[in-house]
């Protein structure tokens, strides 16, 4: 690697700062409204962030609660970047997510007998495999019919809610499912994630999820495919001029978007719980803002689902010891959006007044690259 | 009466001999006076200046980035000019937006239809005029449509819905509503360009009664024949100046063709004789559709030769743009054969066009050639990200491609802070060099240069031109495309002339007749035999 990379290293160094910029002042800015609703709700606002810091912090047993609940953040949160870097808005997450729990679960509650080194990995790309699939037949819709893929995944998430619940309420005459628990067997020890804290909850989730991201910016920054998602992401007329399948891009990366959450319920589901239950977990929601946060960069989405699983975890600890209803951190998540979208649009209205005084030719070319990190505008 | 006065002739002051008529002059129904209008490295409109009386129809000609509708967009109060004046039935106006143009009188049709498909005819009509209040009155919406409707000739229901409409009715729903909303100036842009002949016939119908009933009616075109067809007068339009305003009976199909692509005045380009070597690059018979069914490309056939430069000259529209993505790989043709060399590359798609030895400089940097808000290096790969020494068709070697980019920016003076810069932060001449450094890195044995200087200030076109003369020098067929017919007459060794999809003429680069020119761009055989045509 010649001297080329001090330099790319350098203009790339002042792009991540102003985007690492932008998320941290969006997250400030959550965390001061935030402050405010907690202080209408009759609470007081120092106290609670610092009972949440403490519960989220306060112990080994905290910590590994709050990594934990980072998982699939981390998880989800890819899925979303892949999917955002081809220029699909992928809102069908939780379905993903619940395909690919779903096939780890059965897999992992047949109780095959076989080593964990087998049984382990097989169960998770059984449910990259499942939730892959799950996205790319939006992918497929889109690159064939043009039909909108919010449409379609949100569709896509009722459809995979009601499998879920066929299955484990009806499928127990054939599938490993226990009708009256409404959930997949118990995973046998062997087919479990790891524990990887002892005396916590932390499984081995964690690892696969960073690795999961390290390979993500590897495909997305050094691989043909990933300059193809890329360049079909940000402009499909130089995309077609440059002979590069629009279609067969934009499925391809809803596969592996579709793969990233599915891996997220498989390590949900036989690593936190064991089983799968007949109740979406609510992961795939929360995780556009993770992407968005994360600004569809795989190392950006590890940091921005920790901090969300920060809020999650330290939850619990604010409503017991302070008395503030943990739905606040609810707010706080749709504040993140909110404020992202806001200084997004600040960019905008910006470049517009600056155009507007201007009064020349009517561009738009760089109107979304103000502020923020072209391509990662959130189109909220 | 003899009167002198000091004024404009072209880009100079002069004084002017006009001979007064003792008749009081007709009323202007829209005069626009010395019009500048400078977009960043352009200039649009370098003082125009357009005088339209009431009630007549008058013809604004000009090839494709002559200025007509910048003119007319800033006559409609879309654009504001930099300089100039605009009279509307004597009184100096000046436009903020359209809504004002639309006060004082004056509707535009727009080339593209303004419609929304889903809307009945009737809705789509009272759109923006339905008054103050919540509620609409339809009926008597729906009535009025009809009456204007009849008034005019303009046979259509009221309750349609627009999707469902042959485009030429959609045109009467447009110019419908430009009546509805009380304009009696009508400015019609290139009005026939998506048109059948029987439609066209219709059209003009409608406004010979416009123009009957007192109506004034602006008419873009670049097509002869409608001027001929259709106007009373008409103003020649010629790289964003006026160079001329006829009575429309008293001149000469010749003499518009004439003013229109002008004579002389150009760059001139340094370069010796061409020695054209071996065919590069053959198409044969090629056909593909176009909008509306008609087709694009109607059984073209062209060659080039290594070491030549062959300009396609035509009006917009007449299949150039299909002809370069088609030969580009962007299309597969319905039937011919285009050979690259000895190799057919028909059906190939354009990676594998790329490697075999073809290269492309596309019309539009900022939506094909480049991806803005990708660094230089990343535009760098675009096109070549499968072929080495960028990449295998797997991985991409972003070091060597870095490396390779900044050399490139050295030998093409690509002026930008360094490869990691944005593309979109470089001006359009260093992106178009970009562009070029990345299209001949490859050492192609055929360069499709499409509209290679849009755009770009002087010394960005000359640095282009000579690049472009260089590569023919070393042996390379080069295919030139370019709406301005100087750029095309200065470059070429060779001229072809498009016109619906074939080509109907054919030049050597020595000499041109202009005129002659002129009249085959329009679709005008000179002399009524067919000149030069080759097979």
């Amino acid at each position: 690697m010649g001297t080329g990379w001090a330099s790319q290293h350098n203009a790339a160094w002042r792009s991540t700062a102003v985007t690492v910029g932008t998320s941290i002042l969006a997250v400030t800015i959550a965390l001061l409204a935030g402050a405010v609703f907690i202080a209408v709700s009759g609470h007081d606002p120092i106290e609670s962030y610092r009972a949440l810091w403490n519960g989220a912090f306060g112990s080994r047993r905290a910590v590994g609660e709050t990594l934990a609940a980072s998982v699939p953040y981390i998880f989800g949160g890819l899925s979303f970047a892949i999917a955002y870097r081809a220029g699909m808005f992928n809102i069908g997450i939780e379905g993903q997510m619940v395909m690919g729990g779903l096939a780890a679960g059965l897999f992992a509650g047949w109780d095959l007998g076989l080593p964990a080194v087998v049984y382990v990995p097989t169960s998770m790309a059984l449910a990259l495999l499942a939730g892959g699939l799950w996205g790319s037949i939006a992918g497929v819709l889109k690159a064939a019919t043009g039909a909108h893929e919010v449409i379609t995944t949100i569709m896509l998430n009722y459809l995979a809610f009601r499998l879920l619940s066929f299955t484990v309420l009806e499928t127990d005459k054939h599938l490993p499912v226990d009708p009256q628990l409404q959930a997949t067997h118990m995973a046998p020890p062997e087919a479990r994630l790891p524990i990887i804290l002892s005396g916590t909850r932390l499984h081995a989730g964690l690892i696969v999820g960073i690795l999961a991201a390290i390979l993500l910016w590897y495909l997305l920054f050094r691989t043909t495919f990933g300059y193809n998602v890329r360049t079909v992401g940000l402009s499909r007329g130089a995309a077609a001029y440059a002979g590069i399948r629009w279609g067969s891009t934009v499925v391809a990366a809803m596969f592996v978007s579709g793969g990233m959450a599915g891996l997220g319920g498989g390590s949900e589901t036989i690593g936190l719980l064991g089983q799968q239950y007949n109740s979406p977990q609510g992961y795939g929601f929360t995780s556009i803002a993770v992407g968005l946060v994360g600004r569809n960069h795989p190392i950006g989405v590890i940091a921005a689902a920790l901090v969300f699983g920060v809020l999650r975890s330290g939850s619990n600890a604010m409503q017991n010891q302070v008395g503030t209803s943990r739905e606040i951190v609810l707010v706080l998540q749709g504040l993140v959006i909110l404020a992202i979208a806001g200084l997004a649009a600040s960019g905008r209205i910006k470049a517009w007044w600056a155009r507007r005084r201007r009064t020349t030719m009517p561009t738009d070319e760089f109107s979304n690259t103000i502020g923020v990190e072209p391509g990662v505008t959130p189109e909220l | 009466m003899v009167v002198l006065t000091r004024g404009r002739v072209g880009r100079r002051v002069a004084w002017i001999v006009t001979e007064q008529v003792e008749v009081p002059q007709p009323q202007m129904a829209v005069e626009m006076l010395g019009i500048v209008k400078r977009f960043p490295g352009v200039v649009a409109n370098a003082g125009v200046d357009l005088s339209v009386e009431r009630g007549e129809i008058h013809a604004l000609l000009g090839e494709n980035g002559a200025g007509k509708s910048t003119l007319m967009n800033i006559l409609m109060g879309l654009i504001h000019p930099d300089h100039g004046k605009i009279l509307v039935h004597g009184r100096d106006v000046r436009f903020h937006s359209p809504r004002d143009a639309v006060d004082a009188g004056l509707g535009m049709v727009h080339q593209h239809f303004m419609l929304i498909p889903r809307f009945s005819v009737t809705e789509n009509i009272i759109l923006g005029s339905e008054g103050p209040g919540a509620f609409i009155d339809r009926q008597a919406a729906e009535e009025r449509v009809a009456q204007t409707a009849a008034e005019y000739g303009l046979v259509v229901d009221p309750r349609a819905r627009v999707e469902d409409l042959p485009v030429g009715i959609q045109q009467r729903v447009e110019i419908l509503r430009v009546l509805y909303q009380d304009s009696n100036i009508l400015i019609l842009d290139e009005p026939t360009a998506l048109l059948t002949p029987q439609e066209v016939e219709d059209l003009y119908r409608v406004l010979n009664a416009l123009r009957d009933a007192g109506r004034t009616v602006i008419f873009i075109t670049h097509k002869l024949r409608e001027v001929a067809a259709i106007s009373d007068r008409v103003t020649v339009i010629r790289r964003g100046m006026t160079v001329g305003t006829r009575v429309t009976a008293d001149t000469t199909a010749a003499e518009l063709a004439e003013l229109m692509v002008g004579r002389g005045v150009s760059l001139r380009v340094d370069r010796t004789r061409a020695h054209p070597g071996e065919v590069a690059l053959q198409a044969f018979d090629l056909t593909m559709k176009g909008r509306g069914g008609v087709n694009a490309l109607d059984g073209l056939s062209l060659s080039v030769r290594k070491g030549e430069i062959v300009g396609i000259a035509g009006v917009e529209g007449n299949g150039q743009t299909e002809l370069v993505e088609t030969l580009a790989g962007l299309h597969i043709p319905e039937s011919g054969t285009i050979l690259l060399g000895e190799m057919d590359i028909t059906r190939d798609d354009p990676v594998e066009r790329r490697r075999k030895g073809l290269s492309y400089i596309p019309e539009d940097r900022h939506h094909r050639g480049l991806v803005l808000p990708f660094s230089l290096t990343e535009n760098m790969l675009l096109g070549n990200s499968e072929i080495p020494p960028f990449g295998d068709g797997r991985r991409i070697d972003y070091a060597k491609t870095e490396e390779i980019t900044r050399e490139l920016m050295e030998r093409f003076d690509v002026r930008a802070p360094g490869p990691e810069t944005s593309a979109g932060a470089l001006s359009g001449g260093n992106q178009q060099k970009l562009i070029i450094a990345r299209e001949l890195f490859r050492e192609p044995a055929v360069l499709l240069a499409v509209q290679p200087t849009r755009g770009l200030d002087v010394g960005a076109i000359e640095f282009v031109h000579s690049r472009i003369v260089a590569e023919r020098d070393k042996g390379r067929g080069v295919l030139l495309l370019s709406f301005d017919l100087d750029e095309t007459l200065d470059l070429s060794d060779r001229i072809l002339v498009i016109y619906h999809g074939k080509i109907v003429g054919e030049f050597s680069g020595e000499r041109v007749d202009r005129a002659e020119l002129g009249l085959l761009m329009g679709g005008r055989v000179p002399h009524g035999d067919r000149v030069g045509i080759t097979t």
